[in-house]
Formats: structure tokens, sequence, C-alpha cells
């Protein structure tokens, strides 16, 4: 039964040793030459800024956030619209509720004042 | 042969060398660094028409982490030239130079304070390649270059 798959078998470990042969041998005959300036980060060239690990404002979260939630509003908007005239005046009026509700929302947070930046 | 006639039919021997060059060469993968015109004749020699992968070198890479040729293409400014160096040594050993044009052989015409004369004044070229801009097929000819000069390579020189 599982003799037939034997070539498959063959083929994954030649592939493997390929792979895994490649690297031990580049590691043997390839020249290593280290220095500070080949182990520094690579920034087109240009000298290297800080960390990595840079902290961003908490504002542009929000902002990211406010965004998935309208952008979620539109992907429910698309197949309403498409279905429009078959959904009729009851989800149209369901449409509307649902708008109203991130309006609210959305008035909400321009009190809250999310999306002043100073 | 000795050794490949005890062996028979069905086996190949080869070096170290032979084998690491043939590999070397065939996969020499370039880190563009177009710097004006002559930009445009390098992104010819890797489309279709000249087609550089004949020659195993359509692999751009543009982290010089993975290149072994450094394509200094077009006009080198001073300004300019302590990133290329950056770049230059940041590529893994070994690696090869390719000055591509006039300005960036020898300045060009922009013989000016803020142009180096040449890339030559702080890289190690290994191949220089003359026109304003130069064709692409002059391009893969000074690649043929390289690989004659790999071919002469030794990994017993590497170390």
């Amino acid at each position: 039964m599982f003799e037939q798959y034997i070539p498959v078998l063959f083929l994954i470990v030649l592939a493997c040793a390929f792979g895994v042969g490649s690297l031990v041998v580049t590691g043997f005959i390839g020249p290593k030459r280290p220095n500070k300036i080949k182990n520094s980060a690579y920034e087109s060239g240009m000298e290297p800024i800080g960390t990595a690990h840079e902290r961003y404002s908490v504002k542009y979260y929000m902002v990211a956030m406010l965004f998935v939630v309208f952008d979620v509003e539109i992907l429910f908007m698309y197949p309403w619209a498409v279905q429009f005239r078959m959904l009729g005046l009851f989800a149209f009026i369901e449409m509307l509720i649902f708008i109203g509700l991130l309006f609210a929302g959305y008035y909400y947070i321009i009190k809250k004042g999310v999306l002043e930046w100073e | 042969m000795g050794i490949e006639s005890a062996f028979g039919d069905g086996y190949v021997t080869t070096t170290v060398d032979a084998l690491a060059n043939w590999a070397r060469k065939n996969s020499v993968w370039p880190m563009p660094m177009g710097l004006s015109c002559c930009g445009i004749e390098l992104m010819a020699m890797a489309g279709p028409r000249f087609d550089v992968s004949r020659f195993g070198s359509e692999v751009f890479r543009f982290s010089p982490r993975q290149a072994d040729l450094l394509l200094v293409a077009g006009t080198c400014t001073y300004k300019m030239s302590k990133v290329v160096r950056k770049i230059w040594d940041q590529m893994p050993d070994p690696k090869w130079c390719i000055a591509m044009g006039a300005c960036a052989s020898t300045g060009g015409m922009f013989r000016s304070y803020p142009v180096a004369q040449g890339i030559d004044e702080f890289l190690p070229v290994d191949v220089y390649v003359p026109g304003c801009p130069p064709r692409p097929d002059a391009v893969i000819h000074a690649l043929m270059q390289i690989q004659e000069k790999i071919n002469h390579h030794s990994v017993m020189m590497d170390k």
C-alpha cells in the first residue's frame, strides 16, 4: 500500500539533505570577516538612529481602532446595497438604525476629544 | 584520470574549488545602486530583452546581506559615497564591484567639487564599464568578466 510512496519519501529526504548540506558546506568554505560596520543594522547605508523598539503614540491605536469600526460599517453596507431592492423598507430602516448607532458613537468620541491631537 | 576510472561510468569527480566557483559564478546576485540615468539601462539589462538571468544574475537584492556584486550605476556624489561605501562594507564576502558608466568610473562630465571622480576613490572596483550610459549588453560583458575572475578564485584564498 505505502510502497508506492517511497519515491516521494526519497524526494523529501533528498530535498532536505540538499538544503541542510548547502548550509553546512557554505559554513565551511565561505569566508567570514565580521566587523563592526558589517554587523551594524542596514538602514540603506545611513546611520541607524535609536532602537527598533520604538514606542508609538497611543493616539495611533485609537485612530486605527476607529478606522476598523467604520471599515466594518462600510463592509456591512455592500451586501445590503447589492440586495437593496429585494430587502425593501425593513432593511433600509435597520441600516439607518445601524448607521445612527455608529454616528452616535462618532459624536461621543469627538466630544471625548479623541481626535484632538494637541 | 586516476580515480574516475576506478569508479567507472556514472560517477563524476571534481574539486571543491571547481564546484564552488561554478556555483558562485552562476549566481552572482547584484545589489543595484542606480544613482542616476545608468540605472535605466540597468533595469533594461534585467528585463526580457537582454535577460541577465541567462547568467544567473537576475535576482536583484535590495539588501547587501544577500548580494555578491555591487553594481554602482551612475554619478556618485561625495555625499552619496559614504552610503555606497557602507553598503559595500555590509556585503558578505566574497564580493565584487562593477563601476557602470563614465560617471561611476571617472566622474564623467561632472568635473565638479561635489562629484567623486570615480568610485575607485573609495571602493575596490573589479570591472569598469565605459559608456554614457553603457548598453545593457556592455554590462552583461562586465558580468562575464566578473565570472571569469571568479573562475580563478580559490576557496583557500578566502581563509
